[in-house]
Parts: C-alpha cells; sequence; structure tokens
C-alpha cells in the first residue's frame, strides 16, 4: 500500500455533471459524468470516437458542452476559452503537437502570457531563466533559444508539457502525452507525474497503452461511444477489465462465412522504412506478403503507421526505402501512375479531400483515373466512357439516380462506393483502404464490406486499414497489428481475440528512437 | 522506392555547408552590395551623394507599404490593396488642402492645418485597413480577395473624388493658415531628405514591435501555427486585424509622401505599387506562406529593388528589359531562400 491510499481519500477538486456535446449529425458526448480527483493521476480510457478528446476539449475550454455544468472545488464555473481555462487552474497538453514551428522554445513556452516590462517590452532574460527551470524540472536540457522546428518530436513533446506547466496549473490534462515519447522519455515524464502528484496537482491521462494506465492511474473511467460505461479506483481495473468495458459486445457478431480461396502472394513488401522527420522511423522495417484472394485487417492506433505504410506502398512517400513487388515486377522505384498500371490501387483516409473532386458528377469521378483507357487521338471516347461508367455504377449498386448525379448529393457510403469504383476500373490487382468506413453509418458499411468480399471473391488482394476492432473481425480473413510503424502481429482472423489485438497495437513502445535516415544508404541506384 | 536526390551540400564536409548557409543568410545584403558595385561601374554617376538621395528617396516609398506587407504576410495573409491606398490618401490630402473641409449648414469652409491634414489622411489609410481587416476576420473572405475588392473601390473612390484629374499646387494659402505641405516630400534635416528620417522611424519602431513585443510575437505565432496560437490563447482575430490596419497606416504615410514630393495628388498614383512591396518582402526572405521574415530584411529587399530600377534607367537600359530583371531577381531570390532551407534542413539533420 503507497503512502496516497494511506492517506485520507483524495477529494474531488473538478466534477463534470452530465456533459452533452452535440455535433451536426452526431452526439460526441452524452450524458457524461466525470470526476476529478486531487492529487491523483486520473485515467481516461476508450476507443477512438469513444468522446474522451470531446471531454477534455470541453474541459479545457478549447471546446463548449451542449449541455451539463462543471464545478470546480464544488462551485460551479464556465471556462470561455483556454486562456480562461487557464486562468482557472486547467492546463492541457494536447494530442497533437500544437507548437509554432517558426519560434524557439522559450517564445512557444510563453505566447499568450508574455512576461514583459510595462506590458509593452518583453523581458527575455526573465523568460529564458524561467523556460531552462521548466525544463530543467523535466529533466531535459533544451536549449531555450532552438527553434522548435529543430527539436525532435519527444523534445516537442515536452516543450508542450512545459507550456502548460507555466502556469501555476491545479489540473494537468495530458491526452496521449507519450505517443510520442521514447521509453526513457517516458519514464522521465512519469517521475514528472509522481513530482506533480505530490505537489497537488490532479491529473487527467489519456492513453491506449495500457500497461501504462494500470502502472501510473489512480482512479480509471471508460468511456464508450459518447457514453459513461464504468469507472473503478487503482487495483480494481485490470487489463481484461479496461478491454472489457472498453469494447463490450460486438455489433458485427453475425459475420458472414467466406468461403477463403487463398492465392499466390501478388504484392511483397520486403524491408520497407520510413523515416521521420527528426529521427526514428513511421514505417519501420516491414516485410509482409498480400496473397490473391484473401481480405487482410491492419489495425492500429492513431499513428501506428498505417497510412504511413499504404503510402509508402503507393509511391506517395519520396523517402520510403525497400522492396516492393507485384507478381515479379518490382516497383519501388517507379511512380504512383506506374504502380497503377502495375495492379495497385489506394482508397485514401479522406475521401472528401484525397479521393473525390467534388465538381464532378459520379460517372466522371468514377472513369477519372482511367481516363487513358477510353482516350484515342488525345479525346475522351464519351461512348466507351460511358459504356464503363455504367457497368461499375451498377455492379457495386451505387443508389443515384444516375451517373449524372453530381457526387456530392450522395451518402457517405455511396461516395465510399465511388471512390472504390474508380479503383476498380484501373484493374487493380491489390487494393489498398484507408479507412474505408470512416464516417459512414452501420448500414453502409455493411455495403462496403460485401462489396470487398465480392472483390476479394474475384481474386484481388483486398487490405484494408482500421483502428475499429469490430471492423477487423467483421470482414478480414487475416489480421495485422501495427504499432510504432513496426508489425506486430499477423494472426488468421479465428485466432486473433481482441485481447491479443490490443495488447500487440501497444507493444514496441519501449524501442528507443533510432538514428536518423543519413545512416541508411539508399538500396536503389 | 524512388530515390531523393541529396544536395551536393549535405554531403560536402560541414564546414563547406556552414559557410554555404552563412552566404545564402546574407544573400540580399550580397545581392545588395552586388548591384552596387555594379552600377558603379557601368554608370558613372551612380556613386554620388546626390545620387544616393535620390535613390533613397524612392526607396522609402516602397519601404513604407514593405513594411506593412510584411506585418501582412508574417501573418500568412497578403495585402493588394496598398497602392490603391497610396492614390486615395494623396487625393483626401489634396482635397483638404485645396478646398478643406466645407461646412455647409454654416456656410463655413473649415481649412485643417497640414499637421491636421496628416493626422485624416492617416487616419483614411488605417480605415480602409481595418475595412480590410474586417472582412477577413469576421466575414471570412480570403485576404487575396477581400484587399483584392479593396484595391478596386479605393482606386475608384479617387479617381470619383476628382472626376480623374489632379489636384495640382498643394502649398496652402497663408490666409487658410494651411501651408507646408510639400515640405514632408522635400525638406532636409542635416541634409537628407525627411522622407529619409521618416523611414528610419518607422523601421525602427516595426522593428521593435516584431522582435520585442508580445504583439510582434503573436504575429509570427499566427503566421507559423494558427491553431497553436489560438490554444495558446492567442486572440487571433484581433492580431489579423491589426495587421492590417498597420499595413493601411504605413500605406497612407507612403501616399503622403508621394503627394508631397510631387506637390500633386494623382488618383492614379500608387499603380502597381503592392507588386514591389510584396516583392521587396519576399526579397528580404519573408515567407509567404507566414511566420517567417525580418523587418530589416524587407529594407535590404527595398533597396535591392530601388537600387536595381535606378541603376538601369541610368544606364539606359529600356524599361521593358527592367520589368525581365526584376522578375528573375524576385524568382531567383525565392529559389535561393528554398536552397538555404533545404541545406539547413539537411545539416540539421546529418
Amino acid at each position: 500500500m503507497s503512502a496516497l491510499e494511506r492517506a485520507e481519500a483524495p477529494a474531488v477538486i473538478l466534477r463534470a455533471e452530465k456533459m452533452t456535446r452535440i455535433f451536426p449529425g452526431t452526439i460526441a458526448l452524452e450524458n457524461v459524468d466525470f470526476d476529478v480527483y486531487e492529487r491523483s493521476v486520473n485515467v481516461l480510457i476508450g476507443e477512438n470516437g469513444a468522446g474522451k478528446s470531446t471531454l477534455m476539449r470541453i474541459l479545457a475550454g478549447v471546446d463548449q458542452a451542449t449541455s451539463g455544468r462543471i464545478l470546480m472545488g464544488g462551485e460551479e464555473v464556465q471556462f470561455s476559452s483556454v486562456l480562461d481555462a487557464a486562468q482557472k487552474g486547467i492546463g492541457i497538453v494536447f494530442q497533437e503537437l500544437n507548437l509554432c514551428p517558426n519560434l524557439t522554445v522559450t517564445e512557444n513556452i510563453f505566447l499568450g502570457r508574455d512576461m514583459t516590462r510595462g506590458g509593452v517590452h518583453i523581458d527575455m532574460p526573465r523568460q529564458r531563466q524561467r523556460a531552462k527551470e521548466l525544463l530543467a524540472r523535466l529533466e531535459h536540457d533544451i536549449d531555450p533559444d532552438t527553434l522548435v522546428d529543430d527539436l525532435r518530436i519527444g523534445e516537442q513533446q515536452i516543450v508542450e508539457i512545459a507550456k502548460a506547466l507555466a502556469d501555476d496549473v491545479k489540473v494537468l490534462i495530458m491526452d496521449e502525452p507519450t505517443s510520442a515519447l521514447s521509453a526513457s522519455e517516458v519514464e522521465v515524464l512519469f517521475r514528472v507525474i509522481a513530482e506533480l502528484k505530490k505537489s497537488g496537482v490532479a491529473i487527467i491521462y489519456i492513453s491506449h497503452r495500457l500497461e501504462e494506465l494500470i502502472r501510473i492511474g489512480d482512479y480509471f473511467t471508460v468511456l464508450r461511444d459518447g457514453h459513461f460505461q464504468a469507472s473503478a479506483p487503482k487495483g480494481e481495473a485490470t487489463i481484461p477489465w479496461i478491454i472489457r468495458q472498453m469494447l463490450g459486445t460486438s455489433e458485427f457478431a453475425k459475420r458472414q462465412q467466406r468461403e477463403v480461396k487463398v492465392g499466390e502472394p501478388v504484392l511483397s513488401v520486403r524491408n520497407l522504412k520510413l523515416p521521420r522527420v527528426g529521427g526514428g522511423y513511421l514505417v519501420d522495417d516491414v516485410s509482409v506478403d498480400f496473397r490473391a484472394g484473401e481480405i487482410v485487417g491492419i489495425y492500429g492506433l492513431l499513428g501506428a503507421g498505417r497510412s504511413e505504410l499504404f503510402e509508402s506502398l503507393f509511391g506517395l512517400r519520396a523517402d520510403a526505402r525497400g522492396l516492393v513487388t507485384i507478381g515479379n515486377q518490382g516497383i519501388d522505384h517507379l511512380p504512383v501512375a506506374k504502380r497503377i498500371s502495375a495492379g495497385l490501387f489506394l482508397v485514401p483516409e479522406d475521401r472528401q479531400r484525397d479521393g473525390l473532386v467534388q465538381n464532378l458528377t459520379v460517372g466522371k469521378n468514377l472513369s477519372l483515373a482511367s481516363l487513358a483507357k477510353v482516350t484515342k487521338f488525345f479525346t475522351v471516347q464519351n461512348g466507351s466512357e460511358n459504356k464503363a461508367i455504367d457497368a461499375l455504377f451498377r455492379s457495386l449498386r451505387i443508389k443515384a439516380p444516375s451517373p449524372d448525379t453530381p457526387i456530392t448529393s450522395l451518402s457517405g457510403g455511396n461516395q465510399q462506393k465511388v471512390v472504390i469504383g474508380k479503383s476498380l476500373m484501373t484493374e487493380p490487382r491489390v487494393l489498398l483502404l484507408d479507412e474505408p468506413t470512416r464516417g459512414i453509418d452501420i448500414g453502409a458499411k455493411e455495403e462496403v464490406f460485401r462489396t470487398m468480399r465480392e472483390l476479394a471473391d474475384q481474386g484481388l488482394a483486398v487490405v484494408f486499414a482500421t483502428s475499429d476492432l469490430k471492423e477487423v473481425h467483421a470482414v478480414s480473413d487475416r489480421v495485422l497489428v501495427m504499432s510504432q510503424g513496426r508489425i506486430t502481429a499477423d494472426l488468421p482472423d479465428h485466432e486473433a481475440t481482441d485481447e491479443i489485438i490490443v495488447r500487440a497495437s501497444t507493444k514496441g513502445h519501449a524501442t528507443p528512437a533510432p538514428v536518423s535516415a543519413h545512416d541508411h544508404p539508399a538500396q536503389d541506384q | 522506392m524512388t530515390n531523393t536526390v541529396a544536395t551536393p551540400a549535405a554531403e560536402a564536409p560541414r564546414g563547406q555547408s556552414t559557410l554555404l548557409l552563412l552566404l545564402l543568410k546574407l544573400r540580399t545584403f550580397i545581392a545588395l552590395i552586388a548591384v552596387v558595385v555594379f552600377f558603379s561601374l557601368m554608370a558613372p554617376n551612380f556613386v554620388t551623394v546626390a545620387n544616393a538621395v535620390i535613390v533613397s528617396k524612392h526607396v522609402a516609398i516602397n519601404a513604407f507599404l514593405a513594411i506593412g506587407m510584411t506585418f501582412v504576410i508574417l501573418t500568412g495573409g497578403i495585402d493588394l490593396s496598398v497602392g490603391a491606398i497610396v492614390g486615395l490618401v494623396g487625393m483626401v490630402a489634396g482635397a483638404l488642402v485645396l478646398y478643406g473641409i466645407p461646412l455647409e449648414m454654416f456656410g463655413v469652409v473649415i481649412y485643417p492645418n497640414v499637421w491636421e491634414v496628416i493626422g485624416i489622411a492617416l487616419l483614411v489609410g488605417t480605415f480602409v485597413g481595418l475595412v480590410n481587416g474586417l472582412l477577413i476576420t469576421r466575414m471570412q473572405v480570403a485576404p487575396f480577395i477581400a484587399t483584392l475588392g479593396m484595391l478596386y473601390v479605393a482606386r475608384g473612390t479617387a479617381l470619383l473624388m476628382s472626376g480623374g484629374s489632379t489636384f495640382p499646387n498643394l502649398i496652402g494659402k497663408p490666409e487658410f493658415g494651411n501651408q507646408g505641405f510639400p515640405t514632408l516630400g522635400s525638406g532636409t534635416i542635416l541634409g537628407i531628405p525627411l522622407s529619409i528620417w521618416l523611414l528610419l522611424v518607422v523601421a525602427g519602431i516595426a522593428a521593435y514591435v516584431a522582435t520585442k513585443t508580445p504583439f510582434g510575437r503573436q504575429i509570427y505565432a499566427v503566421g507559423g501555427n494558427e491553431r497553436a496560437a489560438t490554444l495558446s490563447g492567442v486572440n487571433v482575430n484581433r492580431v489579423k486585424l491589426a495587421v492590417y490596419m498597420v499595413s493601411g497606416f504605413c500605406a497612407a504615410i507612403a501616399g503622403l509622401v508621394v503627394a508631397s514630393q510631387l506637390v500633386a495628388s494623382h488618383p492614379a498614383s500608387g499603380e502597381t505599387f503592392e507588386m514591389n512591396a510584396i516583392a521587396a518582402a519576399v526579397l528580404g526572405g519573408t515567407s509567404l506562406s507566414g511566420g517567417r521574415g525580418t523587418i530589416g530584411g524587407t529594407i535590404v529587399g527595398a533597396f535591392v529593388i530601388g537600387v536595381l530600377s535606378d541603376g538601369l534607367v541610368m544606364m539606359g537600359v529600356s524599361e521593358f528589359w527592367q520589368m525581365v530583371i526584376k522578375g528573375v531577381v524576385i524568382v531567383g531570390a525565392v529559389i535561393l531562400d528554398q536552397m538555404q532551407r533545404r541545406i539547413a534542413r539537411n545539416a540539421r539533420l546529418g
């Protein structure tokens, strides 16, 4: 029993009651209660989209709740802005880095709260001194005059934390603070957290790394689909308990059985590496085969490297190194257009931005990637173009009056079908789908999955990335798990239990950041 | 995967690349020295005190605009209306000197003195900047469009004020107590024109604001990462509003100087000045995507452009060639800028 637990039970310093946040079209939070205990690490857990970040944004004054109230020390408070929340003692370290790369460490720490002489002249020596103290408290020897752009990601994270500590905080929110840190940096962070706890600060801690949570958490709260799911104090919360509360029962339990006729490997990847700016790898030495007729689901947390892997395979990342072959043809040195004609296609994650041309019709979007096939004498042949479009339009069962309908009038699911259809017209052998069900409803998801199954039945290798466990089981024949740019599990679906997958997705975190790209000479040419 | 071409400098020994970096960093300065040396060889009368004064006077007008423009570009915006503000402010000043403020209900005309004329003119320029800023922050109009629209509105208003003709002879009359307007353009202190002194003051204040004050810091932050600035509690809209007002104010100074030098105000004066201002800022190392650049660099950039155009005139190079050369220099400056950033990045990663 630690000293903390022998002392009297910590009081609730911050309480969120019946928090609801409605965005157009979705309810991100519904009637969520959340208690924050002083002198404790309050852990908040949930899948992507469970509402953790929304709740934190409200508590930090970035966003306002649609309804519900926040109590601080028993009194109701309102946070109109980040600065307002900061003045009332709430600090936040955001999940994604929010620093100005063109400013120095000191300038970033004091941005918006400059120490001045007479309100006009920035007192640089004093700020520099204070920045040094803050960084020393975080056990980091970063020169306060360095440009943030010159820092490694992990160091930038430390600067973010220093920035949050620059104000006198009572409650410090940390949204996935360790996702960019190396093992030794995590140790330092945990020491800092312990010290902050002792000095009376309440910490709200969000992370997907379950081992980490069990190690430092005092109180656990689980959110699921925008609702409060469960809470437990330290000791009662175990990893299996967390996984059970987080995932619940599967909505896709009745998955259609599929006769898998797996063929030869079509896409082979050997030692694929993609260096990260500032050291380390986004894709770290990935070797894998994808076979004709199989559906492979790649599961991973945010930043695990799934999108980066796809983009590297498709030729969108110039820094990527490694052997990639389709059939017997090496494609790793080819530009995107050549990779498409070799039989590869990527359906991007953000279909609004990368997948569709908003001002064209459904039909024109479908044929966009394969105009060469219907072009003769430098002219698009309308006859053959329309024939190809009609065939796809029917076979994909796109719900629209005709191929001449504007793409924007389609539902999310049908837009996604158009994006997939566009790729099919290029006659690919391997189809990469990055989060194919993002932002579409359950019914449309089923449609997309059915399309994927049909394509696999026709002999395509279908590879999709997702951060939703239920989706992995709903459609994959084989499950890959990525973490920190590496493949940490590769199993047939029936062997891949939720627990194995979740554990694999947080593995590899302890590997120290490798050296930069320059130590790895290019392999080709 | 495809092979990135390693830049030669990245493979060169460390010392060599540091030297190259230093040279690239000082490129605008080196360019300035190069053009001065070049013209002093090619045009015998170039390096004389009298010519230096003339060149500086030309540079000053562009530099005023470029200082305001630098603030705007640092936030990631652009202000295309400054040339039109030069014309409009000149017309306002001209009208005030010639015709005063008629108060018809009392049947009198008030002739403001020169200081009041200057004050009103500066207010007009700042007000135009305020409108730009409001369009951009409140109405969410893209800076390029908002200020392009303002370019036409301000220019049109300037033309409407006189029906397109010039307000001549802005010397004022003793009986109205409004003499002295030409002094701004032609007066000297210690043999140096007033406009140069004014530039020194404005540039000094601007550089101080940019580097030493919270407001300056916030300008850089907004241009570097707007979201981070917002989340740090910076009122991004207020910062943007302010920089357009500063730009309008600086353009008004330029408008006053131009009208005063000519002792007349012409509604078309200041046409295409916005392009020279942008060019000076870019030559001086300001990044059009925001967050990077200095007032000092912009001033040097303005001098490069000024020396270049005046020198070419003295050499007798045709106006058409001047345009071609100016274009090449501006794009060349940006290429060097990109090179410097790439080498610097490689040196860091290396």
